[in-house]
């Protein structure tokens, strides 16, 4: 035991954190996809998991093919986009349940992005390729680069969920009948919803190939749940900090630092040397009590098991 | 402004469960008409205000509202010449949005919806002047998320929505039904208000007779999916509760069969 302390060396954590800090930014604007779906539009969309993949995929074939890094950032822009339309569709034209349009457009997304990259499992960028949107070999610049990023990513969001077609969609996501009433679309803005979504998590993936040098067709794998874990640790944190002063750009900001706290926990847990396959079981119940939390603290107030009782105490008077 | 020919709507058409919700109704309503809907559990009522609303398609007969025959589009389509209340009133508001949000998305029906904000400074005045007529003090209360509104709240503001774009028939599904009987009241005060200063053809059902006898100019009774009884003008200004009770026993043959009316 006091051999396993010996070994842990604090700074070497407190180095580490700086590339957590990247990842959790670009991790931050899968997170903010997955808040558009899961919290606006009240849709938990499975889309993200091949999505995320489709945007590593496709920058990564296009810089070797010689494009700029950030022209391949709008390239899975673009597909991020189309791929949550077709869920859209799947779910507005042809009444598919959401969850299962997603997890159809998932499913068919693994061949097209293997066939993006030649029907390889992953493709090395390399090393070499200069003017990488943010890089794993320039931690700092990337750190600045996604920072930008992401403000200006919030900034739009802001802006747009404001707007006339934001309050739209924002309406469709909490009450569909009343939306009806009022002459919306909502089939139509449920899809540009769902396809916003996806182009924000294709763009987080583009940018997650260019920092670690490859895609991987893996990549996406279970996102969604790191996505939610971002948006629920996020709330919890903002809630906590802000309280009711929390507005809608501080609900997404705290989102991205949702998803920088998420990867300072993993970092915590690799310099732990903790196994980090166990990662997604910590990830899935942690997501579990978040979600349950509302539940449990309406139970609390009143239940059952409480109103038995009470008749007990009650009855041995 | 209203004209409904031959409607008929069957669920679960084929099944154990068929039930002819409507049967052939026609109704013509006047410009500036506020017609109060009466009728026991199962008459019809609901689906002949969700039949012109456009919840689901009708089997036969032609909806013409304000001279466009509106038959083959769906709800939202229709919603520009359309304003509704509901009888819950959590339907409709959108609860996790302000109320000049709610406002806002109202005041843009019918109208194009683009990249404009969602709620301008000239807006907000407005929606002030308006949300006073409620009496309710919501006009202070603008930026206050709905969903911490009581139901009597949300039910006014929903008429007010209904009505911001003046609609070219108003809908209204017992939406009193649900509030206390002081709110109740309260509602129905800006609901004459807003019909009479708007001159808004209106359709509004009613539990309560008495209600269905002092509001709106026209009163029709449903049994059955039918229109039984259509009463204006002078001779609907000396109904009674009794007299219309006779009334429905003798065009229908039977009762009539809610509780609910006859106590309220």
């Amino acid at each position: 035991m006091g051999a396993y302390f010996a070994s842990l060396n604090f700074l070497d954590f407190l180095g580490r954190l700086p590339a957590a800090a990247a990842q959790g930014l670009f991790w931050g604007i899968m997170a903010l996809g997955v808040y558009i779906t899961f919290r606006i539009l009240d849709i938990a969309d499975l889309t993200v998991d091949g999505t995320f993949a489709t945007g590593g995929a496709i920058s990564a074939v296009l810089i070797l093919k010689g494009w700029t890094p950030w022209a391949t950032v709008g390239a899975a822009l673009v597909l991020g986009l189309l791929a949550g339309a077709v869920t859209g569709l799947l779910h507005t034209k042809l009444g598919i349940p959401a969850i299962l349009a997603g997890i159809l457009t998932q499913y068919a997304l693994y061949s097209i992005n293997l066939a993006i990259m030649s029907f390889k499992a992953n493709t090395a960028i390399s090393s070499t390729t200069r003017n990488m949107v943010m890089s794993g070999l320039d931690v700092n610049g990337s750190l600045l680069v996604c920072g930008v990023i992401v403000i200006v990513l919030i900034a739009l969001m802001y802006w747009f969920f404001g707007t006339e077609i934001g309050e739209a969609i924002r309406a469709t996501g909490t009450n569909q009948e009343m939306s009806k009433a009022q002459g919306i679309n909502i089939d139509r803005m449920k899809v540009l919803g769902l396809a916003l979504s996806n182009g924000l998590v294709a763009v987080a993936g583009s940018l997650s190939s260019q920092y670690s040098g490859f895609a991987d067709v893996n990549a996406g794998r279970g996102s969604i749940v790191i996505g939610l874990a971002a948006v629920i640790i996020g709330e919890v944190v903002g809630n906590a900090i802000l309280g009711k002063k929390l507005n809608f750009a501080g609900h997404l900001a705290f989102v991205v630092v949702g998803a920088i706290l998420y990867y300072v926990v993993y970092t915590l847990i690799l310099w732990l040397k903790m196994n980090p396959n166990l990662m997604k079981l910590f990830t899935a119940i942690i997501v579990a009590l978040f979600l349950a939390v509302p539940y449990l603290r309406s139970r609390a107030k009143s239940s059952f098991a409480k109103a038995g009782k009470n008749s007990k105490k009650m009855e041995a008077k | 402004m209203l004209q409904l020919k031959n409607i008929t709507k069957t669920f679960n058409q084929g099944t154990i469960n068929e039930k002819h919700a409507l049967n052939g109704i026609d109704l013509t309503l006047e410009d500036g008409d506020f017609v109060t809907v009466i009728g026991g559990n199962g008459a019809g009522k609901s689906t002949l205000l969700n039949a012109i609303a456009g919840v689901w398609p009708v089997d036969t007969g032609s909806i013409v509202i304000d001279g466009q025959d509106v038959t083959g589009l769906p709800d939202f389509k229709r919603a520009p010449l359309i304003g509704r209340v509901f009888q819950d009133p959590m339907t409709g508001t959108a609860p996790t949005m302000q109320i000049e949000e709610n406002l806002a998305i109202a005041a843009r029906r019918g109208k194009h919806r683009g990249l404009a904000w969602g709620v301008n400074n000239k807006e907000r005045e407005e929606y002030k002047e308006r949300l006073k007529i409620l009496d309710l003090g919501l006009e202070d209360r603008l930026t206050a998320k709905v969903g911490l509104l009581s139901g009597g709240q949300r039910q006014a503001l929903t008429l007010l929505m209904a009505t911001l774009v003046k609609p070219k028939i108003l809908l209204l599904d017992e939406h009193t039904a649900a509030l206390d009987p002081k709110t109740a009241s309260k509602v129905l005060r800006a609901t004459d208000k807003i019909v009479n200063e708007g001159h808004l053809t209106t359709l509004m059902i009613t539990h309560n007779m008495k209600d269905a006898i002092v509001h709106g100019n026209r009163l029709i009774m449903m049994n059955a999916g039918k229109v039984v009884l259509d009463i204006k003008g002078e001779e609907k200004k000396k109904l009674t509760v009794e007299k219309l009770l006779h009334q429905f026993e003798v065009v229908s043959g039977e009762e009539f069969a809610s509780d609910k009316a006859l106590l309220s």
